[in-house]
């Protein structure tokens, strides 16, 4: 068998260096370096350090306070993830059905779109403060015993509901523009077998927004375990007992705060092998399911 | 180590302009009105002499400016004096060959260093365990009780408390005027470093940390529970209002007259004077009787100046040179009267004195008659590793002791394992 044989030009490999370097020395590197810091136990001024093995990880992984992290971070992430892609997806179907003012409604759920997780951290911030917040003395009124800065469940529910608000509108965006790609014709041609709307949203609609879905899916989660930093950072800042501490909130803790390097890369390794492991069974389970 | 190295490779670009003059850096962690004073002193020293131009930059708070100080000087581009808080203290000092002492940058290129110059409570708290000062003091403030004189006066006193007991009999009657009785800022700095300061308990073992990392420390005791237990029974009864962890949101439930008395640093002075539209005064922070007859002195908070090491002899001259300038009696004044931090040296406190300044304001001068209060065996201070991590196990603890998932025993118990799994770690990390 005769192989083909191309002249090779290296102008390709010009043309993907930019995207190459900008992996290697924004991703790769530090994170070889996290690793690399993760095995060593070093005085934060980089004075002195000695070889240890896995003492960074038994150490921070091992302590109570991890797992609480952990466990946080897994039910605040699934609640967030779940509730804000179903609120968005209810809205941009019912803001799709809408024909008279359409484009007010549109706009209007697009409003939060831009706001950065620390700006809304801030806000929803003012608004539980005991001494001032109107949601706070709402919540009092209609008689919960609301002290986000005691209550463990009410500190948790404060960080849900911004998390979500702030991501809403980012996936409205998404699933809006996923059902107005879906042909007319399709739900024209289902409506003579089926009559009722929600069947048919759920046999036809659901099923060819898969892929806006599972995409959102994807993005939702990576939004859930790391960019909500900002929000626990402006809110409760992992009070009251811990309750509210994600896992990347405790690298930021213990790292950047705490000048406890080798631990804070330890945890730092762990966290990026969770969210590896997830997005390669998102890929590899979820994904088969999905046809484009 | 993403960020930190992002950080530093930002510094490099900010740290190398020239000029015809020796430049020094000063970073630290002022803002707000601290920020403008601590401008002020810069422009009146560079105004005061032309070999040296200093200057300060702000970056973030305590956390922040340290944690910037690290990255920069991973990357060797430090700045010449830093400010590093209490907690951290720890983290630089033990670091050898991170700082230059600065008993010995002064010997070296001022006129001598001599510690007696320093008021008592100041003089120990950031030096080593032969007293040799390392740090130099600069924003050194004291907790104390400030209290709403109309709203003591609507439940009938003239007067703040000076003991727990007494706060316990006064605090039914300012419940009744509509008040709860206390609230507080900074939880661990009061209710435990301080609190064994005040009734000179040991708080870690080796010298309160002073002699060596290797260190255990002693939270878990009866006087600390029973302090804890009774704080509780005053969240329960109304007596004490809890507004998180924030240092402003505590405060703003005095400032907003939720809370009759509010426990806060000696340098929140100022800013009260400024936020307050009600009469309040300042008072020694109260103490248990059950505990000591007599009260101790307490402990300095705030931050000191750090000199990095690896800079040039003329730097480091320039850097003396400013300290010294720091410290004369004049810019202490200046410094005490603009922000409410204590004057760290003796002869401060006597220009304030005779410059009729506590005639005028009693007030400001709680703060380091507080300080100057017989000291004792264990109100030198402490040198804790990662104390920072301890600090976050207080306020997770005493958040679970105030909700009532944990007991006060659980709770500490909670904090002595988990502070010395912390100092155990440091203890590997610095040997």
């Amino acid at each position: 068998m005769k192989r083909v044989q191309f002249e090779h030009s290296p102008i390709p490999y010009l043309f993907v260096a930019p995207q190459i370097i900008i992996i290697l020395v924004f991703f790769i590197w530090p994170a070889a370096q996290a690793v690399y810091q993760s095995f060593l136990l070093e005085d934060a001024w980089g004075l002195s350090s000695q070889f240890v093995w896995f003492k960074n990880y038994v150490d921070t992984i091992g302590s109570s306070s991890w797992l609480q992290a952990a466990g946080f971070t897994i039910i605040f992430s699934t609640l967030v993830t779940f509730l804000s892609l179903s609120i968005a997806l209810l809205l941009a179907v019912k803001a799709n059905e809408v024909i008279h003012g359409a484009s007010t409604y549109k706009t209007l759920l697009m409003w939060a779109y831009a706001i950065a997780p620390p700006v809304a951290g801030l806000m929803g911030n003012l608004m539980f403060s005991p001494l001032i917040g109107d949601l706070y003395k709402f919540m009092n009124f209609i008689g919960f015993d609301f002290d986000h800065k005691l209550d463990p469940f009410d500190a948790g529910f404060v960080v849900v509901l911004i998390s979500v608000w702030k991501q809403v509108s980012v996936n409205f965006i998404f699933f809006l523009s996923g059902l107005q790609g879906i042909p007319k014709s399709v739900n024209e041609a289902a409506v003579m077998d089926c009559r009722s709307p929600t069947r048919r949203f759920w046999t036809i609609t659901f099923p060819l927004l898969a892929p806006t879905t599972f995409f959102l899916m994807v993005i939702n989660i990576t939004y859930a375990f790391f960019e909500t930093f900002g929000i626990i950072d402006t809110t409760t800042r992992g009070a009251p007992g811990g309750a509210t501490n994600t896992l990347v909130f405790k690298v930021f803790q213990d790292g950047f705060r705490g000048a406890d390097i080798g631990g804070s890369s330890a945890q730092s390794v762990v966290l990026m092998l969770m969210v590896l492991a997830l997005t390669v069974i998102q890929f590899r389970f979820i994904e088969r399911k999905i046809h484009y | 180590m993403k960020l930190i190295t992002l950080l530093a490779a930002g510094l490099a670009g900010t740290a190398g302009a020239a000029s015809a003059q020796t430049e020094i850096h000063w970073w630290h962690a002022m803002s707000g009105h601290l920020g403008e004073v601590v401008e002020e002193i810069a422009a009146r020293y560079n105004d005061s002499q032309d070999e040296y131009t200093l200057i300060p930059t702000y970056k973030g708070g305590y956390e922040d400016t340290m944690t910037a100080g690290i990255a920069a000087f991973r990357a060797g581009e430090q700045p010449n004096l830093i400010q590093i808080f209490d907690a951290g203290a720890a983290t630089i000092i033990n670091a050898p060959g991170a700082t230059i002492p600065v008993a010995d940058l002064m010997a070296e290129h001022g006129d001598g260093f001599d510690p007696t110059d320093y008021i008592e409570g100041v003089r120990y708290f950031y030096a080593d365990s032969d007293g040799k000062m390392i740090g130099m003091p600069f924003n050194s403030s004291t907790p104390l009780l400030y209290y709403n004189k109309d709203a003591l006066a609507e439940a009938g006193f003239d007067a703040p408390p000076s003991t727990w007991e007494e706060f316990e009999e006064m605090a039914p009657a300012i419940k009744e005027a509509g008040y709860e009785a206390l609230a507080q800022s900074h939880s661990p700095w009061i209710f435990a470093e301080n609190f064994h300061s005040r009734h000179n308990i040991q708080m870690a073992t080796e010298n309160n940390g002073y002699d060596s990392t290797d260190v255990e420390i002693l939270y878990n005791n009866p006087d600390l529970k029973m302090h804890w237990t009774k704080v509780k029974e005053w969240l329960d009864n109304g007596w004490y209002g809890f507004y998180g962890r924030e240092w402003g949101d505590n405060q703003d439930a005095f400032v907003q007259k939720k809370a009759a008395m509010w426990l806060g640093s000696s340098g929140s002075f100022g800013g009260l004077q400024a936020s307050a539209d009600f009469e309040f005064g300042a008072a020694y922070l109260p103490y248990w009787t059950s505990i000591t007859e007599e009260p101790y002195g307490t402990f300095i908070g705030g931050a000191a100046l750090f000199t990095l090491s690896g800079k040039s002899d003329e730097e480091n001259a320039g850097v003396a040179d400013f300290l010294d300038f720091l410290t004369s009696p004049d810019m202490q004044y200046y410094w005490h009267k603009e922000t409410g931090y204590v004057p760290i040296t003796s002869a401060a406190y006597e220009l304030a004195k005779s410059d009729g300044y506590y005639e005028t304001t009693p007030d400001a001068e709680i703060g380091i008659l507080q300080l100057t209060q017989p000291g004792g065996e264990w109100t030198k201070g402490y040198r804790l590793g990662y104390y920072v991590q301890i600090r976050e196990v207080m306020y997770k603890e005493f958040d679970n002791i105030f909700s009532g998932q944990s007991s006060v025993d659980e709770a500490f118990e909670a904090i002595e394992s988990e502070s010395n799994d912390l100092l155990e770690r440091f203890n590997a990390t610095y040997q």
